[in-house]
């Protein structure tokens, strides 16, 4: 066993009382006080988290849009200077290597955040597929990452950094500055709510986090943990690396369409995707609510009629709905909303509805 | 670190669960140390009224927003009592697991199990070994 690694806030979280887990290699708080709390504080007000877990990979020189354009699933060389997008990094298979946010730099630099797990594999793939040509470097270990996310969040960063990230739009990012570092803010998230994730040298996280944690205190600001995170995110039915996507798995498949580029095609991946399509998925990603008491849980088995048809990638309580929401593949026949579904829960057949995702809908001024 | 409520008048598992002798019936439910590592309860699941527990097996189910864990019967005999409200009010455990947090009453034939149970003060010795 090796021992985790540290966040630059690692002394932060500590100090804060948070409850520390491995998460991906990482030493991450999981909660502060109460994921309950912690999460409606991103719904109501504003809550912060410490992502430095993930990963950064620049890609730079003459070539490298065009390296990128035929790693992701996404286009990327209409991507406009200081614009961000999802998507995937496929493998020729159809699989998903990756799910990622690549943000446009300038004309020749483009950078990949992706999750803490991949890093490693991420950054191999890249260096493997970009070609000699491009400058693949990988900046995680330099860099910082903060998440500032819920409806007040606007404003406490607008105390820290200025006016100008208020006029940020969605999906949109600025180079700021923070006490004379360069940071680069985006106005994106992992929650369903409005918010901003920024990134910043390492040795200067801990300071921002202050900052941020002291301007939020009028607005009711929590930290929040990676236990929040992850029911924010399923309430917003954002796909989780490992649970509903993973190397085998087609981005079609977890309803992942808005982010493939099928007709243009030239992408590692774009055939394989194009063919399992043509010849029609064994399953598909679908949410559902639970309709008597219980809990789905990532590995529960999904049947129908009888039969066992699919399995549980997430779930969890809503609490923003006070009932059980999750995600699961069953056979494209059962995914219509409305199908009725059973989770084995201990042996017992809890009755479950396929249901229209998100299950929340955002409460912030702008979506993507 | 976090101070844990370890009352004086009860007996303790070392599966972190109360057990409370009143004549021959025991009740029982989750210490204090265990709902704070559990964090927020929302699901509580329990034997029907009749169902007979084995001491040191499980008899039900708790789960936290992230976590689900086992409920061990800290002594053996019939359940007489469930506390039913935990169904829709699973927080009571969080907000008072010695009083309206309780989960059952266990009717038992001899009380030599319960008199096996930790005392306050060793429970709270096998806490404090546990968080190190």
């Amino acid at each position: 066993m090796t021992e985790p690694k540290r966040t630059p806030l690692y002394e932060t979280h500590c100090r804060l009382g948070a409850r520390m887990v491995d998460f991906a290699g990482f030493a991450m708080p999981v909660q502060y006080t109460s994921i309950l709390d912690e999460h409606a504080a991103v719904r109501e007000r504003a809550g912060l988290f410490d992502v430095s877990h993930m990963g950064q990979i620049c890609l730079s020189g003459p070539a490298s849009v065009a390296a990128v354009e035929r790693l992701m699933s996404c286009p990327v060389a209409t991507l406009p200077q200081g614009a961000v997008r999802y998507g995937l990094l496929c493998n020729e298979t159809g699989g998903v290597v990756d799910d990622v946010t690549v943000y446009r730099l300038g004309p020749e630099a483009v950078f990949l955040c992706v999750n803490a797990a991949n890093i490693e594999k991420d950054y191999r793939w890249t260096l493997t597929h970009a070609g000699e040509a491009v400058h693949v470097e990988d900046r995680s270990p330099d860099l910082g990452l903060l998440a500032l996310q819920g409806p007040a969040s606007q404003a406490i960063l607008e105390r820290v950094c200025g006016p100008a990230v208020g006029g940020l739009k969605r999906f949109r990012f600025v180079e700021g500055s923070f006490q004379g570092t360069r940071t680069l803010i985006s106005r994106t998230g992992y929650t369903g709510s409005d918010g901003f994730e920024i990134y910043l040298e390492s040795e200067r996280t801990a300071g921002l986090w202050e900052s941020l944690f002291e301007a939020g205190k009028p607005f009711g600001l929590q930290p929040c943990g990676l236990g929040a995170r992850d029911t924010l995110r399923l309430e917003a039915a954002l796909p989780l690396y490992g649970h509903e996507l993973d190397d085998t798995t087609s981005p079609l498949e977890a309803r992942l369409d808005r982010f493939v580029k099928l007709a243009q095609g030239g992408f590692i991946g774009a055939e394989a995707i194009a063919k399992r399509k043509a010849q029609g998925h064994p399953r598909l990603l679908v949410g559902f609510t639970l309709q008597e008491r219980g809990i789905a849980r990532a590995g529960h088995v999904l049947t129908h009629g009888g039969s066992a048809v699919g399995v549980v990638t997430s779930g969890a309580p809503s609490p923003s709905l006070g009932i059980s929401i999750g995600l699961g593949y069953v056979p494209p026949s059962l995914a219509s909303v409305g199908t009725q579904l059973f989770v084995v829960i201990r042996e017992r057949q809890v009755a479950a509805r396929v249901v229209e995702t998100p299950f929340v809908k955002a409460a912030g001024p702008r979506r993507s | 670190m976090a101070d844990y409520d370890i009352p004086e008048d009860r007996r303790y598992s070392t599966e972190d669960e109360w057990a409370r002798l009143e004549e021959d019936r025991v009740s029982v439910g989750v210490t204090d140390y265990a709902q704070q590592q559990l964090g927020d309860i929302v699901f509580v699941e329990l034997p029907a009224v009749g169902t007979t527990v084995e001491r040191g097996e499980p008899f039900g189910v708790i789960e936290s927003v992230k976590a689900v864990s086992d409920l061990y019967a800290p002594v053996s005999g019939q359940v007489v009592e469930v506390n039913t409200d935990l169904a829709e009010h699973p927080e009571h455990v969080n907000e008072d697991c010695y009083g309206d947090g309780w989960m059952l009453t266990i009717e038992v034939e001899d009380s030599t199990e319960y008199d096996s149970l930790l005392e306050a003060s060793a429970y709270r010795r096998h806490v404090a070994e546990r968080k190190g």
